[in-house]
């Protein structure tokens, strides 16, 4: 695609970001690695996803005065029609339920619900009425249980039919999935066990064939197909765009090393994710580690913690005391304002209060979320002394917190939100970051990134490190 | 083959020197040990059993609070649907010096198989499971395992 307008000619690359609400796009000098715009507008799901494209890009295009560019890649995620939504199934909740949902939501799902023991007719009406993209069956370790895996797929077949089925539990049980699910002609995908041993997390094989799925069949009911067919590329689900440029900053290029442990805030309307890349290893010595291994790249995602349609569940969830820990406004005002933002999902603030009581709201999200994202450290009284037992990940050495999401990018101290999330000497029990250096995705580049990640790693990288890093230094001088 | 069993150390018991040797003698023995480590709760142990197709949880105490720690494992069995689940536990299960004939008998009562003292030779533990899984366990008992 040519555009012609007169000047030097610029090699080029298109994100796209299909939201829910917006299609945002960002065009980037692949060359010079300089981001040369960006651009949103409304998504437009019921006419096709292609209208609100063109209309974005003209937007765009608009912007940059006499330069040839040539866009020579275009890569897309997307998160409109609701995401990719799953159901992940296990067998008991701690373990391969547990194991399942996490590679789900490392695959960028919206996890919508998670089943265990053996599935009955009713919970099966429950997940046909949740209308899943896909489900994830999960359940025994290799050698283990088959006996609980093979029902559950026998009422999948029976019942669910028309759900595709990434099957990730006992391998002993695949022989038999798959004389049933072939009979009934369902559409499954088997791969490795989520949890081959006891308390040994595989969820790439899980996460690989999610999104594959998600590209080749679950796009084409979101109406983002002929959007497939202009970016002759992967189109990934959002969620796993960010967690790819996370984990790209984290760990680097095979020419550059990257920047160690790091997390990612992403406060939205309806959820809060959270992102850590790192081992996650205990900071202190003498400390027993229990419960399941954690991945080394977690997302979280909270589905009560948002700005807006989630506003009146985050009241509920953090109290009246916890906000008015922040600001001094009644009872009624707060019942009332969080209310007034469920009903109002895209309601702009511009008068400084309200400006203000975003902050606050953002700050409580970003507190309750990280805490429910990193580990806890337990301290437990034994014949010999006081013993600490950890459980999830210590991010209490994390390097940087970068923070993204419509709130942050809109407010006037986008740096104090990150920081209500940092560990808190009256709960220390909490592993939450201590002295990290918080970066602020300002351009709202970061999905942008892990999309250009798939192609020109060390671009992306150093766009990141450009747009994000040497920002927040200038900020410094 | 009813090869697979769960090994660990219950309740805030951090020994975990013990727990390698019997993993390491078990193993040796040709069973498939899931060796879910120390400091565990009666849960974590039950779960692992059902995950793993466990034929028989071990569970040993050192810190001679093993009494509180134990009871009620059997009827959590029960609930979580492991029926016919081999029960084994041992190590120094109480403080000071009881009498040994009393300690095993409290445990039995409590529904563990077997009780073995600190003295119990390694190759006597595994022969007597062994002999175990063959004359007390009946058929596949999972088969009606997780249909709770």
């Amino acid at each position: 695609m040519f555009i012609k307008l007169g000047g030097i000619s610029i090699e080029a690359a298109l994100l796209i970001d299909f939201g829910s609400t917006y299609t945002k796009l960002t065009l980037v000098d692949i060359e010079r690695e300089i981001i040369i715009g960006t651009a949103k507008d409304l998504t437009t799901a019921e006419e096709g996803v292609m209208t609100g494209y063109q209309k974005t890009l003209h937007t765009l295009l608009e912007k940059i005065p006499n330069k040839d560019i040539n866009i020579s890649h275009k890569f897309a995620c997307s998160s409109a029609a609701g995401g990719l939504k799953m159901v992940a199934i296990g067998l008991v909740q701690d373990l391969t339920g547990e194991a399942a949902k996490r590679a789900a939501l490392g695959a960028g799902a919206r996890v919508l619900d998670t089943f265990c023991y053996e599935l009955t007719k009713q919970e099966i009406e429950k997940i046909s009425s949740l209308q899943p993209d896909i489900l994830l069956l999960a359940g025994g370790t290799d050698g283990g249980n088959k006996s609980c895996i093979i029902h559950n797929a026998r009422l999948i077949a029976e019942f669910l039919p028309d759900i595709p089925v990434v099957v990730s539990g006992n391998q002993k049980a695949n022989d038999e999935i798959q004389e049933i699910f072939q009979e009934q002609g369902i559409d499954y995908y088997i791969v490795a066990n989520v949890m081959p041993n006891l308390n040994m997390l595989q969820v790439e094989p899980a996460r690989e064939t999610i999104r594959k799925i998600f590209m080749e069949k679950i796009i084409e009911t979101k109406g983002i197909d002929a959007a497939s067919a202009l970016i002759n590329n992967v189109i990934i689900p959002t969620p796993a765009a960010v967690l790819d440029a996370a984990q790209l900053l984290s760990k680097g290029t095979s020419n550059q090393s990257g920047l160690g442990s790091l997390m990612v805030l992403d406060i939205g309307g309806a959820t809060t994710d959270v992102h850590s890349i790192g081992e996650g290893d205990s900071s202190q010595p003498g400390i027993v580690k229990v419960g399941l291994p954690e991945p080394f790249a977690k997302r979280t995602v909270e589905g009560d913690l948002g700005m807006r349609i989630s506003a009146t569940s985050l009241y509920e969830v953090a109290g009246y005391k916890k906000i008015s820990n922040w600001i001094s406004e009644h009872i009624e005002y707060v019942n009332y304002k969080c209310q007034y933002l469920t009903d109002h999902i895209s309601f702009i603030p511009q008068k400084r209060e309200d400006i203000l009581f975003d902050n606050t709201l953002a700050k409580v999200a970003s507190e309750i979320a990280m805490k429910r994202h990193v580990g806890v450290i337990e301290r437990i009284y034994t014949p010999s002394g006081y013993v600490y037992s950890q459980k999830g990940k210590d991010m209490a050495d994390t390097k940087y917190i970068i923070a993204t999401g419509g709130v942050i990018m809109h407010s006037p101290d986008p740096a104090s939100i990150v920081q209500a999330s940092f560990i808190n000497p009256d709960e220390s029990q909490y592993l939450l970051p201590k002295h990290p250096t918080v970066l602020i995705d300002r351009h709202y580049i970061l999905s942008a990134m892990g999309l250009l990640a798939q192609k020109f790693p060390d671009k992306a990288f150093n766009l990141m490190k450009k747009y994000l890093i040497k920002e927040y230094r200038e900020e410094k001088v | 083959m009813k090869n697979n069993i769960v090994l660990g150390v219950i309740g805030a018991d951090c020994h975990a020197v013990g727990n390698r040797i019997l993993d390491h003698v078990f193993t040796e023995a040709g069973f498939k040990v899931i060796n879910i480590g120390v400091m565990n709760t009666q849960e974590d142990f039950i779960n692992a059993a059902i995950e793993t197709n466990a034929y028989a949880i071990l569970v040993s105490s050192l810190y001679g609070h093993g009494e509180l720690d134990c009871r009620g494992m059997r009827e959590k069995c029960q609930e979580k649907g492991l029926d016919d689940i081999l029960l084994y536990v041992g190590g120094n299960l109480v403080v000071g010096k009881q009498d040994w004939v009393q300690v095993e008998k409290r445990f039995l009562d409590m529904g563990y198989d077997r009780v073995f003292s600190p003295s119990t030779p390694l190759d006597e533990a595994v022969s007597i499971l062994k002999n175990d899984l063959v004359h007390k366990v009946r058929g596949d008992l999972h088969r009606s395992s997780s249909t709770h």
